[in-house]
């Protein structure tokens, strides 16, 4: 079975610099692929290009096998391709289930003309893809401002999740977090491999990625220099590839 | 991953060329000059002397609110409530001036009562505004749109609704309209005061030269530069609109900050009031009902400044309320029918701020 | 038990913090009525409405451009351009043979539609050029000013249909006690003979709008993208949410609103002037702040704003029955609106 999300040779630069260089990866269907470097190392920008942010300068993603262009992140997410940023994209001023359905709200006919808000809809669809999930949020009426920062992750989550990712690209989804709230979105994510979907991770904490992903892809200046599976690795070698002490094998 | 600092690209933009990035700098400055070279073909007896110096003159209130507003602005927030800050220290010196005349107070010391009292009431709404915002963490916005309704009914309430406050001593518009230099062509050559065979009707027949409001500009446009660009109150100020986290983890007194600059605002405000009377020898509320602040809003953005804080010049405030000044002398010398100045201001000012975002990072 | 109590207490406390506004306002109509005799009568209370009515349009209209984070400093302007426009406009049709009641509707139809130019301009300027609201609603309040006084040359037009302020004076249904009722006309009865008025058509055809777009507001994706873009800007536009046209259309709705006042100035006073709106400005900011709106965006509703707005209006008529200076009312307004603010910050959890 191929890989559901995959790029092949994308590169981007920005003016003289060359951001991401001519990188090749890909995620199967239920398998979570962390990808690790320094800062300024390309991480970002690859997954920006997944979603959709940035357009590659050369090279292509392909979808299901299947090439496509993304020309902006509506498009990405169009395809399926959700993904859950550092700040979490919430409106703090809105409900759980305003934001779930936050740009994409279900209407319904009133009076047969108008098109008025369903909030009966998006409140029962929200509390089933929370339960489907296991998430505890006592009220979907509450604004996301009286939440905890783990169920705000959870909340963004659970966007993603009801809007049918095929892939889900999360930025740091623990660097905000407290301990217990950390394990909380990180049991989060292993259901989710269960359900299928393909996901990647950018985090700098090496328990985390550990913990969830399947395989490890080491970025360097913008080049892919190391997959590692995690069965077959250990912190030490991820940290020396990360900072280029290790020399490559293989 | 940060953005890359310096992208390389092969084809500098305009703005990026140091012939761009000078008239991107300074645009408002040229403007002004572009201004001035137009109106002194169009304007008669636009390009002399004696009518830059009224341009001045008749701008010293103006002046004196965009210093105020340079600091506020500076550090994020924003004063509305200078114009009738500066409606009541007015009123209040004049009404206290008058008050007092009919005691038979001597002029001298009832004039130095009464400004004194002008001044000093200032404080107060600055105070409060200042507070407001720094302890009570009310938007600036409102804080001050607050004080600007309970300073314009006061204002109201010092001259019994609309009726100017007359019977001041008329020692005042002379000192306020007053010039160091007489000069009577080939004739004579005084100092502060007309000379005496001059009657009040000929007075045009003279030379008259730096008008006192100039010192007081002077003095006060000196000393709030040098406060703002080379003590550290200035420095503080800057970076507390720059990033107030920041300011706070390094240690300055934010909160006791902001009220101080809420009430300097509020000080030059009241000085202005003050001058006002000295201007035109009476205390009026309708003066001050005209959007003084907002115009004063709109020099310090014309100047350079961000509303979103952290930037802002006194010499580039300056330059805004000269635009808008020379604008409005420039156009009625012209003989432009006056409303059209309002557009001229309200386009303007627009492109002010759309210029200055083709020009991100100059200051 | 005690908790229980406790509960219900802070529960109780929670209800009245929260509407404190409704509070506020029940306490101030009690104040003027045991104060001034007559002020507890449906005169007076149509005539706080009456009144009131410019004032509910602004402010429904500032309240749309604060959700989303920011400022209609031209509403006031904006109305006195509307109101210039169409009282020329009612003056030319009707010299030009047009009925009375057809040149008056033609006149709003126009007006309504040139209003809607100020808000596009503001909206692509915001939106667009990202050049700040307080700036650019300045500007735009300076330009309205100026076509408005340029049009205008210093002479309100005269020679309206009468018809005009029949309407706009008139009520939508007059009582004639022990004789009948009629709508919008008010019967012909002798001198003398009393005939109870009920709602202004003023009050009537601003609610009718207001109650329109209250409901955009609440139950309409439009209204909940304006929500999320005052919470988070960002958010929205990743959510796919086209931010810029959201904008444009808030903008463009406020000074449809303020056409909407202008229209309704005409109609009562049988005038229009430039600064028509000019001091109506901070009354509507008042009102929506009052109303519990943040000024830094994300919230606010129509009802509260009402009640803000409602909050003024008795003030003003308030302080006008007892013959105390209306200069009072600027300083109450300011008191008002600081203590609404200070309140929230002690009592966030009063906020919805």
């Amino acid at each position: 079975m191929g890989y559901i999300i995959e790029t092949r040779g994308i590169t981007k630069r920005f003016g003289g610099l060359t951001a991401v260089d001519n990188v090749s990866m890909g995620v199967n269907a239920g398998e979570v692929v962390a990808i690790l470097g320094d800062n300024g190392a390309g991480k970002s920008t690859l997954i920006k290009m997944i979603s959709g942010v940035h357009k590659p300068d050369e090279g292509t993603i392909l979808l299901d096998g299947k090439p496509m262009k993304l020309e902006s992140p509506m498009d990405a997410l169009a395809n399926g391709i959700e993904t859950i940023y550092q700040d979490l994209a919430l409106a703090e001023n809105l409900n759980v289930s305003s934001n779930i359905f936050l740009g994409r709200e279900k209407t319904k006919r009133s009076l047969g003309v108008l098109n008025v808000l369903d909030h009966e809809y998006m409140q029962k669809e929200s509390r089933s893809v929370l339960d489907r999930l296991e998430i505890e949020i006592p009220s979907l009426k509450n604004t996301i401002r009286t939440l905890s920062g783990g169920q705000r992750q959870a909340v963004a989550i659970s966007r993603s999740i009801y809007w049918q990712a095929k892939v889900l690209i999360m930025d740091e989804p623990t660097a905000a977090l407290g301990i217990a709230e950390q394990k909380k979105v990180l049991d989060l994510v292993k259901s989710l491999k269960t359900q299928g979907i393909g996901i990647i991770i950018i985090s700098h904490q090496m328990y985390d990625v550990f913990e969830v992903a399947d395989r490890i892809i080491v970025m360097r200046r913008g080049q892919n220099v190391a997959t590692r599976m995690v069965s077959e690795t250990t912190a030490d070698e991820i940290v020396g590839l990360i900072v280029g002490s290790e020399t490559v094998k293989r | 991953m940060p953005r890359p600092l310096m992208p390389h690209d092969t084809s500098t933009p305009f703005v990026q060329t140091n012939t761009g990035k000078l008239l991107g700098r300074h645009w408002a400055l040229f403007f002004l000059l572009g201004m001035m070279v137009i109106f002194a073909f169009t304007g008669p007896g636009f390009f002399e002397v004696v009518n830059f110096q009224n341009i001045i003159h008749l701008a010293t209130i103006s002046i004196l609110l965009a210093v105020a507003e340079t600091f506020v602005i500076i550090t994020g927030g924003i004063d509305l409530s200078v114009g009738f800050v500066m409606g009541l220290s007015s009123t209040l010196a004049a009404r206290i001036m008058v008050t007092l005349g009919s005691t038979g107070m001597g002029e001298p010391l009832l004039i130095v009562l009464g400004t004194l009292a002008g001044l000093l009431v200032a404080f107060i709404p600055g105070f409060i505004s200042g507070t407001l915002v720094a302890r009570f963490k009310v938007p600036p916005f409102i804080a001050t749109l607050g004080m600007w309704g309970i300073c314009n009914g006061i204002t109201l309430h010092l001259c019994d609704g609309f009726l100017p406050i007359a019977g001041l001593p008329s020692v005042l518009p002379r000192l306020g309209n007053g010039y160091l230099f007489y000069i009577h062509k080939g004739q004579s050559f005084t100092l502060f005061k007309k000379p005496d065979y001059i009657p009040d009707e000929r007075v045009r027949e003279l030379i008259r030269l730096v008008p006192f409001s100039f010192i007081l500009i002077g003095a006060v446009v000196l000393v709030f530069w040098f406060i703002l660009h080379k003590s550290r109150f200035g420095q503080h100020t800057y970076a507390i609109g720059g990033n107030l986290d920041a300011a706070i983890r390094a240690g300055i007194d934010v909160d006791r900050h902001l009220v101080k600059i809420y009430m300097l605002s509020s000080f030059l405000a009241g000085l202005a009031g003050v001058f006002n009377v000295f201007q035109t020898g009476i205390g009026n509320y309708t003066t001050f009902s005209s959007m003084y602040e907002l115009f004063a809003v709109a020099a310090v953005v014309i100047g350079g400044a961000s509303l979103l804080g952290g930037k802002g010049r006194i010499v580039g405030s300056m330059v805004g309320v000269l635009v808008l000044a020379v604008l409005k002398n420039g156009l009625a010398i012209s003989g432009v029918q006056p409303f059209v100045r309002y557009i001229a201001v309200g386009v303007l000012l627009t492109f002010a701020v759309i210029i200055d975002q083709l020009f991100p990072d100059l200051f | 038990m005690n908790t229980l109590v406790a509960q219900r207490k802070r529960n109780a406390l929670g209800t009245i913090g929260r509407n404190w506004v409704l509070v506020f306002l029940a306490l101030e109509f009690g104040y003027f009525a045991v104060l001034t005799r007559g002020f507890a009568s449906l005169h007076i209370v149509q005539m706080i409405l009456f009144y009131g009515t410019e004032v509910f349009l602004l402010a429904t209209a500032e309240l749309f451009v604060i959700i989303t984070g920011g400022i209609d400093l031209s509403v006031g302007y904006v109305l006195g351009f509307a109101t210039v426009i169409s009282s020329k406009l009612m003056v030319v049709f009707a010299s030009r043979g047009l009925s009375p009641l057809g040149a008056i509707v033609t006149s709003i139809l126009i007006t309504l539609c040139i209003g809607l130019i100020p808000g596009f301009v503001n909206g692509v300027l915001v939106a667009k050029l990202r050049v700040p609201p307080f700036i650019a609603t300045f500007s735009m309040l300076g330009v309205c000013q100026g076509v408005s006084e340029l049009l205008m040359q210093g002479i309100p037009a005269k020679n309206l249909p009468p018809l005009a302020g029949t309407i706009g004076n008139g009520h939508f249904l007059y009582i004639v006690p022990g004789s009948g009722i009629s709508f919008m006309q008010r019967p012909d009865v002798a001198r003398g003979v009393r005939v109870i008025e009920i709602i202004p058509n003023a009050v009537v055809f601003a609610l009718i709008f207001i109650a329109i777009f209250a409901f955009i507001l609440t139950k309409t994706r439009f209204g909940q993208h304006i929500y999320a873009i005052g919470g988070n800007i960002d958010a929205a536009s990743r959510a796919g949410i086209d931010v810029k046209k959201h904008i444009i259309g808030v903008y463009m709705i406020s000074s449809f609103f303020a056409s909407l006042a202008g229209i309704i100035y005409v109609m009562k006073y049988i005038t229009g002037k430039a600064d028509a709106g000019a001091a109506s400005l901070l009354d509507a900011i008042a009102a929506v702040v009052i109303g519990g709106a943040s000024m830094f965006g994300g919230s606010g509703t129509v009802w509260r704003t009402i009640l803000g707005c409602l909050v003024i209006a008795t003030l003003e008529t308030g302080l006008r029955m007892r013959g105390t200076p209306t200069f009072d009312k600027y300083i109450l307004v300011g008191v008002i609106l600081i203590f609404t603010v200070v309140i929230e910050r002690f009592f966030p959890d009063f906020k919805r």
